[in-house]
């Protein structure tokens, strides 16, 4: 049964049904940031990162491969839910919206893979 | 789909920003777990580029990391780290506050300046760190 008047329900007003989704998508995605992000932070200050062949060494293990995999999947989809959550919030013009929210999730989708896609490259690699 | 319902002229609160509410500690860390979390969207695509670039070749590495050593590239280094951890400690408030707990204006107030100064204190630890 729904809640919601048959004029509401006409002028398809109401919710878009995935609200309790994203919510909990985000907070799913931030407990897992916690000590990814700490991780990755706490990482990188330990070795001279301006060298080539350290950062690739690194990459070359394993775990640490798997690790940068769940931070960027992690960390992107987050960012993808949080900013939608922004345009959402301050862009009025229905147009706009969308074109705003399709643009920023192909955008931080896009980045996504190709940081996955490195580190894979860089673990796989001889 | 949606059209606007003849109800919609009703009263609204005025835009959170602007003359009608006073700046508060509160409110203000609200917005920068906003604008934090936007600087941090903006900044994966450094983060991107910079796996991207490690798995290109060494001279591509390499340019990427003499951007980073510069001056502006060490600044906007530091504006980063300290946007994660701020973003980081406010989230867990916020985390903390979904499940219903420290909403009274003193432990809002608390764990505010709680995380202000845990920002800072955890920041100046990375870079030190950074520098042993
Ligand atoms: C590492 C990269 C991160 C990025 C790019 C990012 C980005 C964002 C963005 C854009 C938002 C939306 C802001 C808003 O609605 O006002 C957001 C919200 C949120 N973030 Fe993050 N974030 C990151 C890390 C983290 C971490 C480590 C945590 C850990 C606790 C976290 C916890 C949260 C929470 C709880 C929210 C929802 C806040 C609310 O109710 O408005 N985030 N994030
Ligand atoms: C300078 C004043 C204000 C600032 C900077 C501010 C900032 C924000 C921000 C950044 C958010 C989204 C992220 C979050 O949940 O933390 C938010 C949510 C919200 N604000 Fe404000 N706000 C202000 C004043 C107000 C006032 C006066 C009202 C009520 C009349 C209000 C009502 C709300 C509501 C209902 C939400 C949604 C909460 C949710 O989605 O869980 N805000 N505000």
């Amino acid at each position: 049964m729904s809640l919601r008047s048959p004029l509401s329900q006409a002028r398809g007003l109401g919710s878009a049904k995935d609200g309790v989704g994203h919510w909990w998508m985000q907070r799913m995605t931030a407990i897992a940031l916690i000590p990814l992000s700490l991780w990755f932070v706490f990482s990188l200050v330990r070795f001279p990162l301006l060298d080539h062949a350290t950062m690739v060494a690194w990459i070359h293990a394993p775990l640490v491969a798997v690790a940068l995999v769940l931070f960027f999947l992690a960390m992107f989809y987050h960012a993808a839910l949080g900013v939608q959550v922004v345009i959402e919030d301050y862009v009025g013009n229905e147009g706009v919206k969308l074109v705003s929210i399709l643009v920023t999730k192909f955008a931080l989708f896009a980045f996504g893979a190709a940081a996955i896609f490195a580190v894979l490259k860089i673990a796989f690699g001889a | 789909m949606s059209v606007k319902p003849a109800s919609s002229n009703r009263p609204l609160s005025p835009f959170m920003i602007g003359p009608y509410y006073k700046p508060q500690l509160t409110s203000m860390l609200s917005i920068t777990h906003r604008l934090t979390g936007l600087a941090l969207a903006f900044g994966t695509i450094f983060i991107a580029a910079w796996v991207t670039a490690a798995a290109t070749s060494p001279e591509a590495y390499g340019q990427f990391a003499w951007a980073a050593n510069s001056i502006i590239g060490k600044l906007l280094l530091i504006a980063y780290t300290w946007a994660l951890v701020y973003h980081l400690c406010n989230g867990i408030r916020h985390l903390f506050w979904d499940t219903g707990r420290g909403f009274a204006l003193k432990s809002a107030y608390a764990s505010g300046y709680a995380v202000v100064g845990a920002s800072v204190v955890l920041t100046a630890v990375i870079w030190v760190a950074a520098y042993l």
